[in-house]
């Protein structure tokens, strides 16, 4: 008999975040009234966190297949084949609830679970990378939680010891109440021994390894699937606390006695901890669970079954051993000084049961929990799209060369330097390029295979027409591994968006979706793995409807390098050489950072994508640099055509001599206009003509537009700017403002 | 040369040394776990590497510097032979009273992860061999708590004797606090013991060894290291 004390009231119900439709599906499913630990059980496994009952029907039009892709999504991370035996493991993922309420914590537990992840399919972690979106600078808690985020991401990963090799970092007020924390983790394989989390053999010991079971991050997922009020603070205790250096032995543990062959299955405990786990496993094997919660380790003593079920304790795994290999898979554990227990068995029931001190708390049919968790067609509606501004009718605020100074000196502009120092970035001894250029690039073993990776999104055009923006979120990342030399292979995406039950935010994220498969479909750039953030909003006092973020499809990608030394920096390499602009330029100024920065609008329509021409272009673009044709290049994006100029001469302390504007396009939007599928390049003087005529026959449009040389950037007509000058801007911004030397609101 | 790379439980720079170790000497080290209590016979070059000890939850060091392999390595460094010790490894050093001194947080109170310029004091070390007295050397740094600090009588003792080695300077070897980037006193990098076959330095010279990456100003360490255990040989 199941105990059923308290009595499950609607109040209960509603506290468990089930909506009185899905509380009522759960008595048709198990046909009486479920126990407390039942409940909590739904409630962990049907928010939408972990069921993604409101984005699967969405998910499921984006392209996953591809020749090298060897595991899509549903698993705990995406494996792509990268030649030589070997797989790339990866996967991003969000932490926003949690980092907003204890930035250093939630940012910290982000990483350490996305690593979970990566090396519970057997994958030594080689690289972190993450996409951080903060409020306006302007507001009294931005530094607080940009301060507390990045210190919680470096300080798990540098103990743990994964270089953090890249990123970024953006600002809008629309952050203001919900920060984005996307924590992306790449690991290498051996090919033929990924792990996988479908259990099989019926009586097979499930264990119990890593951390105590604690009580803190109880209902940390079904958090994460509500909105934010005025009781956002109050949530701490629903925040887990990190431990990396547990996490490392966990790591080395794991890896060992992968090694060694012990293991049938594996699944790391995130959210919803050992219910989600122990459930997934059953689930994707087609077999029951049994749990005895009497052998799980508990950091204190009384824990109830409710507690154990619904732990978020960071650092912890479940996994099916051989039960040939279960003493020598103790020992390796017992050398790390971590908890083992055997605390269940797989059956033949198809069951999940739950037994602690002589009762059995709960029996629930482990399918229905797993993979049968509600869906919903939610209600959607496309918000009307902003007509395309024109170019001609925004006057320039100020000059070309002063507007350039001020750009680069902006938050979303300026180096990140003061962020990504606190990230060690070299550990491993394998990074080509660190954080600062257009993607990292990280040697595989000893080479001279390398792994170029990126994050990439860009909110403001997603803002005002979500499919482009989907398209561009994916391009601009795809353009960015072009850019270093490398072939783009694939991508894990992480949706950030506000409440889905509004049909308007719910527009945002169809229109996402769409525009994210259209350009992962043409450019044969597969997604293999993601997770979706919604509910990212908070309710103002006295305001009807919350108030959402940007939509923010975080898009993080990995692409290949044959030879890693023929990667390509962005820095202009030496004096003399020929800069040549690739793709169309036509001023577009909607929606660009000139615009909202210099002029104070956020208006018009994103430069629109054409894929083809991205395709086109790109695959030029890495030819010459393969070839060695190109010394540098750089991908243009935002800023235009001179911030890319400007990120240039700085990286190298070189100048350059531009063109002027050409006459059909006002000087501002030739200079800042963010139109797609462009990059820049360097080659020597005397390859040119060869260069262009290889352009031509190729019908890929490229300008000659200047050339590198002496300590001074100068746009055409427009007052040079020193090098030095352009550094000091660039760099001044950020430590400034964490120092607190510039004025709050 | 036969060298022996501690392992702590969460130390996490020992591949990189070690792999360093085999890039450079040809022979593979020894990876010897904190609960051993000897070190393989033979072992002429002793690493503490850096990491994150313990998860440095006490003091940096403090916790690895009581584990039982330390007692040999003391053993060790008493009999003359080579330790070099490495970040985590400085503190672990310290700690285990094998150098003086303690490595406090950076003066920013921020993880600095960067390129330092260091400049090579002496050249006739074991350690520096491979090295100009007065060279500028650029190894990348990763640490928290790199900030060296001893009382007054210990640091003049230190720089009386000749037993500061590395020192943060600016690109051009100049003395400039701007570019001592844990605030450490007298911008102190790296010491060596009264006897001179102990090293710490905050620095990672182990990162900087291919030309494939970048920078190799860390090779001269380990070619100097390989050429003194040669010659004694």
């Amino acid at each position: 008999m199941i105990p059923n004390s308290p009595k499950i009231t609607p109040e209960l119900v509603a506290e468990h975040g089930l909506k009185p439709d899905e509380y009522k599906r759960v008595l048709d499913l198990i046909g009486r009234e479920p126990s407390l630990t039942e409940l909590g059980i739904f409630s962990a496994m049907w928010n939408e966190h972990c069921s993604y009952k409101s984005s699967k029907v969405h998910l499921r039009t984006l392209p996953t297949k591809g020749p090298h892709v060897i595991q899509g999504p549903g698993e705990n991370a995406g494996v792509i084949d990268i030649g030589d035996g070997l797989a790339c493991v990866f996967k991003m993922e969000s932490h926003n609830h949690p980092s907003y309420i204890e930035p250093y914590q939630g940012a910290a537990t982000g990483v350490g679970g996305i690593l979970r992840d990566v090396f519970t399919m057997g994958a030594r972690p080689i690289a972190c990378l993450n996409a951080l979106s903060f409020g306006d600078p302007k507001h009294p808690k931005t530094r607080h939680l940009v301060s507390g985020v990045v210190a919680g991401i470096g300080g798990y990963g540098n103990s743990f010891g994964v270089p953090t090799v890249g990123g970024s970092v953006r600002f809008h007020a629309r952050y203001d109440g919900n920060n984005l924390v996307n924590a992306m983790a790449v690991g290498i394989a051996q090919k033929d021994k990924i792990f996988y989390a479908a259990a099989s053999g019926v009586g097979m010991p499930i264990v119990y390894l890593g951390s105590k079971t604690g009580r803190d991050g109880i209902h940390g997922a079904s958090m994460a699937s509500a909105e934010f009020g005025e009781d956002s603070e109050a949530k701490r205790p629903t925040v887990q606390v990190g431990d990396p250096f547990s996490e490392k032995l966990l790591l080395e543990a794991c890896l060992e006695i992968m090694h060694k062959g012990c293991v049938i299955a594996i699944q790391d405990m995130g959210a919803a901890g050992l219910t989600c786990s122990a459930v997934e496993m059953g689930a994707k094997g087609d077999l029951g669970v049994t749990l005895d919660l009497d052998k799980v380790p508990c950091r204190e003593d009384g824990m109830s079954a409710y507690e154990m079920m619904l732990s978020e304790s960071q650092e912890r795994m479940l996994m099916v051993l051989k039960p040939e290999k279960e003493k020598e898979a103790e020992a390796i554990f017992r050398k790390w000084g971590l908890d083992f227990a055997i605390v269940g068995e797989t059956t033949p029931g198809k069951r999940f049961i739950v037994r602690h001190g002589g009762d059995v708390m709960a029996d629930l049919p482990i399918k229905e929990l797993g993979d049968q968790a509600p869906e919903y067609k939610r209600p959607w509606v496309n918000a009307a799209k902003p007509a395309a501004l024109d170019a001609e009718e925004v006057e320039a605020p100020m000059g070309v060369a002063d507007a350039l100074e001020k750009l680069i000196a902006t938050p979303d502009l300026c180096s990140k330097r003061w962020v990504w120092e606190q990230y060690d970035h070299i550990i491993l001894g394998n990074t080509v390029q660190r954080p600062g250029g257009d993607a990292a690039v990280v040697r595989v073993e000893n080479g001279p295979k390398g792994l170029a990776l990126s994050t990439d999104v860009t909110p403001r055009y997603c803002e005002a027409d979500p499919f482009e923006g989907g398209k561009q979120a994916v391009a601009e990342c795809w353009r960015n591994l072009t850019a270093v030399g490398a072939r783009p292979l694939a991508v894990t995406d992480n949706l950030n968006f506000g409440n889905p039950e509004r049909p308007e935010i719910m527009g945002q994220f169809v229109g996402c979706i769409r525009g994210i498969a259209e350009a992962c479909k043409a450019l044969a750039f597969p997604v293999v793995s993601g997770n979706v953030s919604l509910y990212n909003e908070t309710k103002f006092p006295g305001e009807d409807s919350g108030r959402a973020i940007l939509p923010t499809p975080s898009i993080g990608g990995v692409g290949l390098l044959d030879d890693f030394t023929k990667s390509a920096t962005l820095a202009f390499k030496r004096a003399g050489e020929a800069i040549l602009l690739v793709g169309e330029t036509t001023g577009w100024l909607g929606q660009s950072v000139y615009l909202r920065e210099l002029c104070g609008r956020e208006e018009g329509a994103p430069p629109p994508v054409d894929l083809i021409e991205e395709r086109e272009n790109g695959d030029f673009v890495r030819a010459l640099i393969l070839d060695g044709s190109a010394s540098a290049a750089h991908d243009l994006s935002d800023g235009g055509l001179a911030v890319a100029l400007a990120e240039m001469a700085m990286a190298s302390g070189i100048g350059a001599k531009l063109s002027a504007a050409p006459d059909d396009i006002p000087a501002h939007a030739y200079w800042f206009g963010e139109d797609q599928a462009r990059y820049l390049v360097t080659v020597p003087a005397a390859q040119v003509k060869a260069v262009l005529e290889r352009a031509k026959a190729a019908s890929i449009p490229v300008w000659a537009i200047g050339t590198t040389g002496g300590d001074a950037l100068t746009l055409g007509d427009e007052r040079p700017i020193l090098v030095k000058i352009l550094r000091e801007h660039f760099e001044g911004w950020l430590p400034a403002y964490m120092a607190g030397e510039l004025p709050q609101a | 040369m036969k060298s022996a790379v501690l392992v702590f439980p969460g130390i996490n720079r020992e591949r990189d040394m070690a792999r360093t170790l085999a890039l450079i000497s040809g022979r593979e080290p020894a990876m010897v776990w904190h609960a051993d209590t000897q070190l393989p016979a033979g072992t002429d070059l002793v690493v503490i590497p850096g990491g994150f000890s313990y998860g440095d939850y006490l003091r940096c060091g403090a916790i690895a510097a009581r584990s039982p392999i330390m007692d040999a390595v003391r053993a060790h460094a008493a009999m003359g032979g080579l330790t070099l010790a490495v970040c985590n490894g400085f503190q672990i050093a310290c700690e285990a009273g094998l150098l003086p001194g303690v490595l406090m947080r950076n003066a920013r109170l921020r993880f600095i992860c960067r390129d330092v310029y260091l400049k090579v004091e002496r050249s006739d070390t074991p350690f520096t061999r491979g090295y100009n007295a007065g060279q500028v050397i650029r190894v990348p740094t990763a640490h928290g708590e790199g900030n060296y600090v001893a009382d007054a009588d210990t640091i003049a003792r230190l720089e009386g004797e000749g037993r500061v080695i590395f020192r943060y300077v600016a690109p051009d070897g100049a003395r400039d606090p701007a570019w001592n980037v844990n605030g450490s006193t007298n911008a102190i990098a790296g010491i060596i013991n009264e006897r001179g076959n102990v090293l710490g330095m905050m620095p990672h010279p182990e990162n900087h060894v291919e030309s494939a990456l970048g920078v190799t100003d860390g090779r001269g360490l380990f070619e100097g290291l390989v050429e003194a255990l040669d010659r004694a040989a």
